[in-house]
């Protein structure tokens, strides 16, 4: 079955492609086909999964080879899967969760006339990001990337009618190709210093590499990471990316894509070991993205874009806990994956309330939910204490442990990184807690043509499955470290270490600051009445509703100086030569008026760039030749 | 002085021969054959015949070559491997552009002006059109602009370097001038590519001129000797090599001698354009690395300020100013120059690999120009009362073609992202190994501003397909623009496709095959 791995992509893959190439006479069952597709591979994965289980720890590694991709001299490369521990992990997840987010879907996009094609799109990223994961090279890794990177940008804009959706799109799509070209650097740098791309090749190699060029390397991977995983200063576009259908910010914007980035910089563990500048910031970015997410998370009252703030926040501690080493490692995929769960469940929920609501979005007119639409309150209930990591559900159990593990270390680092993931557990408790009154307890606050309902039941029992998970998955994987001891091939040793401060104490003042944010949550929000519209706020919420302002950041420092640019050299191709010549001209000959706005006094414009550029170039070569 | 004859060994230059050949038997069919739309079968039939029969040969040459290659004409031209690949190369281009060519409207229009010799706008034109003339000229001009290509791609001698460069380029300025709409910008284009066409030859000659004084040979072996024999380094050869170099920039379309190439590549018939902007460019880079890797390899140093310098003009001048454009084909021509860029990344520091880095670069980008342009020629305005006219090349107007024409569409699609360099495409693989050819030379903060520009200049390809699949039509122009089928252009469109998927996810014997052309018969000399 191991080697039988590449039809987890093939499946989803032809899939796709039968839905887009058959066209409308595929609409009927489409959508059965794009179910069928992702539970093969779930099957598949799963069969992988026992047999893999059946081998020893530390044969679990399996190479599959596919064909000859770049094949000739130094660039011998081949396409082939790695299917171990740390994949195996992700396709479990990403085949699992997919596949009750297709069954969900078929409810959700059921008056949609453009269903098929929204599940050609979902296979579409299926596929791709299992490639991401299996791919036993960063090029490879790299097609994935830019797979699930297309899929993502198709389903954003999927409702494009509107145009600030599309809008939503490209700025998804800008984002992620600054992030691309780390990757894309990255690449380069391994190539020129570790001698190819291949995980075997950098990773033998990288032990002997100088810390210098380890940490460029790290650095560059740690950009591609912020660009797909929203992390600081990337994370402008996840919150406009929630244009997109909900399904869609549950499965790609919360589950499995935007995690990539945590996947990537825990595969590269072997070149973060020789890096621990890159390492630092690494935790250091993540640390800062979860204090930033959680603030953000705070002021917004649009469901989905808390969710989004709330999940960037999420991603910062996986990030965190990757930047630690071998330490973190398995906690960040451990949280990953618990998150993977909670955090999809929620956003199916998020789904359940806008299709019960006429698709509003706007918490402030939510409210009361909780009688209208029982099972949803139940399994966003489930999600919601496994977010504030409440002892026994899942998130208590990922989350407290890279608590602990960041107050590992020496120095200030400890307090610092430690002090963030404390502090950021209490906001998440606030701003969680924040939605979850908002939303389901308090007074109705619906406007006059709301009618709230519970969901078919197509979008109930995987929302009921996927709380399941959020509830016991945490536990049943924790007992015993048999998570960390399945990863552990992957991730390596990690010596065990005594945080700076005793477990007891950070268990317990995570768990006061949790209920001290839920409580005044409860407060501002259960208790007391929600106004219908935001009120006036202090700088610092608007600055949080704005998102930190982080556009205007990026228009200051990326957008203008492009804008510029661009005027300058359309400016110098065009009238600078053609004002000098025209200059000259005019001393010559006044008379030639009318024939110099003809495109005769172009051609002369041309030949003279071209001379000036001749005589450049001949006096740079030549001075410096000589 | 005595002049002796020198040995011509025939068979390698079978393939030139037979293309030029054909050229002049095409020369002869426009005399006999009096019917346009006969004249216009036979022409297209020869021109693609020899097209094939020229690529079998080189084909079947590659296959028997004995050594490393042949020197031709005492020295004057070199076939090996290395201009085998870039002939064939050629010699695809050239037939994929013959079919576009001879691809016609369903109302039975061709790309071509009915009588070239004309005013635009005279009552001859309307006559000739009236009467359905065809300038089937078009034919032999392209073979012998193929033909002269070839030549260039495997002459090691300044003087026929500049022989091989007007057997190409006079063909060329006849045929960017035949637009059959707008022809005033047509023929402006035509001239201004002209006339600094002319302006290059004549630096490029007088490069030659300094080399042959200082080194006193114009025979590419020789000049590499006379770079070395020199003590320190020459001023003569210097401002000789920097004025070669330069001509041959001016072909590739490398800023700052990229000026025509917007109003060349708009005004052209879209036909020509794809057959320029793909073969010209290859064979330019052809020459170009023959002459740095034979003549003037010894002055890496010195030219690699040139190389950098203008890779890195080209590629953000080319990214930047497409970014505005809103007239497709200048968008494709300002693109050609970021791409012109690209190229001359491989050539940093004369690595070995750019020698088979870049045949394969230039293949998966001429496959997707002429691919995107033979889409061009499809997307045509419609007048009110239903007439089709031209092609509608304002961005604008490709709103919403995804909903017009699916298929079409997505090829467009496909080009533009090989033209990005996005994974899978033939695009990503060129990119790959040209960059990957730098970085081997230590390049690498050049390959650094090549990413980056990359990353940049697939906004602009994106946008162009965000305004296909997710805008829709505008309200009222839903008439405006016709989808008009010509199976020869949609034959073409196909096999560029398949060619740059192809190329992108089994580039394996492709790139093993220019392995082998990576190798020069007479070695890089310094």
């Amino acid at each position: 079955m191991l080697d039988l791995t590449w039809l987890l992509i093939a499946v989803p893959l032809a899939s796709s492609f039968v839905l887009l190439l058959l066209g409308k006479r595929a609409n009927p069952w489409g959508h059965w086909l794009g179910v069928a597709a992702s539970g093969t591979a779930f099957v598949i994965g799963l069969l992988a999964l026992i047999q893999m289980l059946g081998l020893d720890a530390h044969d679990r590694s399996h190479a599959v080879h596919l064909f000859s991709w770049i094949p000739g001299g130094e660039l011998n490369l081949d396409a082939g899967l790695l299917v171990d521990p740390l994949s195996m992990t992700f396709v479990m997840l990403v085949t699992f969760v997919g596949t009750l987010i297709h069954i969900y879907s078929v409810a959700y996009m059921e008056h949609d006339p453009n269903r098929r094609i929204f599940f050609a799109y979902l296979n579409l990223f299926v596929a791709a990001m299992l490639l991401l994961v299996l791919a036993d090279s960063y090029l490879l890794l790299f097609v994935g990337w830019e797979g699930v990177g297309l899929a993502s940008y198709l389903l954003i804009g999927f409702w494009n009618q509107k145009p600030e959706y599309a809008t939503a799109a490209n700025k998804a799509f800008v984002v992620n190709r600054i992030g691309d070209i780390g990757l894309i650097l990255a690449m380069g740098l391994m190539f020129t210093y570790l001698g190819g791309v291949d995980f075997a090749t950098v990773f033998a190699a990288a032990p002997e590499a100088s810390t210098a060029q380890l940490t460029a390397i790290g650095l560059t991977l740690l950009l591609a990471a912020t660009g797909k995983s929203a992390q600081f200063p990337l994370q402008s576009w996840l919150g406009d990316a929630m244009a997109g259908p909900t399904p869609v910010s549950a499965l790609i914007h919360a589950a499995t894509m935007v995690t990539a980035g945590v996947y990537l910089i825990v595969r590269s563990a072997p070149i973060y070991e020789g890096a621990p500048a890159a390492q630092t910031v690494v935790a250091a970015i993540g640390a800062f993205t979860l204090i930033l997410g959680a603030l953000i998370g705070m002021a917004k009252d649009d469901i989905k874009k808390a969710l989004a703030a709330s999940t960037m926040s999420q991603i910062g501690y996986m990030m965190l806990a990757a930047g630690l080493g071998p330490i973190g490692y398995a906690f960040a995929i451990f949280h990953l994956v618990t998150h993977g769960f909670f955090k999809a469940g929620m956003f199916l929920g998020a789904g359940s309330v806008m299709h019960g609501m006429h698709d509003q979005v706007d918490m402030r007119r939510y409210g009361a939910l909780r009688t209208a639409m029982v099972t949803t309150w139940v399994t966003f209930g489930l999600g919601w204490l496994a977010i504030l990591g409440v002892p026994p559900f899942s998130g208590f159990w990922s989350k407290d442990k890279i608590i602990e593990a960041a107050f590992v270390g020496e120095g200030a680092q400890p307090w610092i990184l430690g002090g963030a993931a404390l502090i950021g557990a209490g906001l998440t408790a606030f701003y969680m807690s924040r939605l979850f009154f908002m939303t389901f307890h308090g007074k109705a606050r619906w406007t006059d043509d709301q009618h709230p309902h519970e969901s078919p039941a197509l979008m109930t029992v995987p929302m009921i499955i996927l709380a399941v998970g959020s509830a016991f998955l945490g536990l049943f994987l924790a007992m015993g470290d048999r998570f960390t001891d399945w990863l552990e091939p992957v991730t390596g040793h990690a010596e065990h270490h005594e945080p700076v401060l005793p477990v007891p104490v950070i268990m317990v003042a995570t768990l006061l600051l949790v209920a001290l944010g839920a409580w005044v949550a409860w407060r501002k929000y259960g208790a007391a009445d929600v106004p219908e519209t935001a009120p006036a706020a202090s700088l610092a919420t608007i600055a949080a509703r704005n998102d930190m302002f982080q556009d205007s950041v990026n228009r200051g420092v990326f957008e203008r100086p492009g804008t510029h640019l661009t005027r300058t050299l359309v400016y110098a191709d065009a009238a600078l030569v053609d004002g000098a010549v025209d200059k000259t001209a005019h001393s010559f000959a006044r008379t030639g008026e009318s024939v110099r706005k003809t495109q005769n006094g172009q051609v002369r414009s041309y030949a003279l760039t071209m001379l000036v550029g001749l005589v450049i170039v001949i006096i740079v070569v030549v001075q410096g030749g000589l | 002085m005595s002049f002796t004859t020198p040995e011509i060994a025939w068979a390698p230059l079978a393939p030139v021969i037979i293309v030029l050949g054909a050229a002049a038997v095409a020369i002869l069919i426009e005399s006999f054959v009096r019917a346009a739309q006969t004249r216009r079968r036979v022409q297209l039939g020869v021109s693609v015949v020899a097209l094939l029969a020229a690529a079998g040969t080189a084909i079947v040459q590659w296959a028997t070559l004995e050594g490393a290659g042949t020197i031709v004409l005492d020295g004057m031209l070199t076939v090996d491997r290395q201009s085998l690949a870039w002939q064939v190369l050629i010699v695809v281009f050239g037939t994929l552009g013959m079919l576009l060519f001879a691809a016609r409207t369903r109302a039975g229009e061709e790309a071509f002006t009915p009588l070239g010799s004309v005013a635009p706008g005279s009552t001859e034109e309307t006559l000739a059109r009236r009467k359905g003339m065809q300038v089937t000229e078009v034919f032999p001009l392209a073979l012998f602009a193929v033909g002269g290509m070839m030549l260039f791609t495997s002459v090691t001698d300044l003087i026929f370097l500049f022989v091989a460069l007007e057997v190409f380029s006079l063909p060329l300025y006849i045929l960017v001038a035949l637009a059959r709409r707008r022809r005033f910008l047509s023929h402006e284009g035509a001239l201004k590519y002209f006339l600094l066409g002319a302006f290059s030859s004549a630096i490029l000659l007088f490069g030659a001129a300094f080399l042959y004084g200082a080194t006193g040979s114009t025979s590419y072996t020789e000049i590499a000797q006379g770079v070395a024999s020199v003590s320190g380094v020459d001023a003569l050869v210097l401002a000789g090599a920097v004025m070669v170099v330069v001509g041959l920039l001016f072909k590739i379309g490398a800023v700052p001698f990229h000026s025509w190439t917007p109003d060349a590549y708009q005004g052209a018939p879209t036909p020509v354009t794809a057959f320029m902007a793909a073969a010209t460019k290859a064979a330019a880079t052809a020459a170009l690395l023959r002459v740095v890797y034979e003549a003037f390899y010894g002055l890496e140093w010195e030219l690699s300020w040139l190389i950098w310098g203008v890779s890195i003009a080209s590629m953000l001048l080319g990214t930047v100013v497409a970014l505005v454009q809103t007239e497709l084909k200048r968008m494709l021509a300002y693109s050609s120059v970021a791409h012109a860029g690209f190229i001359l990344v491989a050539f940093a520091g004369f690595p070995d690999g750019a020698l088979s880095a870049l045949p394969f670069y230039l293949a998966s980008y001429g496959l997707a120009t002429l691919g995107a342009f033979a889409v061009i020629t499809q997307v045509r305005e419609k007048a009110e009362d239903g007439t089709v006219m031209g092609e509608a090349t304002r961005l604008g107007q490709w709103a919403g073609l995804g909903k017009r024409s699916p298929w079409l569409a997505a090829a467009m699609a496909l080009f533009l992202l090989s033209f990005a360099g996005i994974p899978l495409t033939a695009g990503f693989v060129g990119k790959f190994v040209a960059f990957a050819a730098a970085i081997s030379a230590g390049a690498w903060p050049l390959v650094l501003i090549a990413v980056i520009a990359s990353a940049a200049a697939a906004f602009f390809y994106v946008r162009l397909i965000v305004l296909m699949f997710l805008t829709d039509v505008p309200e009222g122009q839903e008439d405006a623009v016709e989808i008009d089928h010509s199976p020869l252009a949609r034959v073409v469109v196909v096999i560029a496709a398949a060619a740059v998927v192809l190329l992108g996810v089994v580039p394996g014997p492709v790139l093993a095959a220019f392995e082998n052309a990576g190798v020069l018969l007479l070695g890089a000399a310094g």
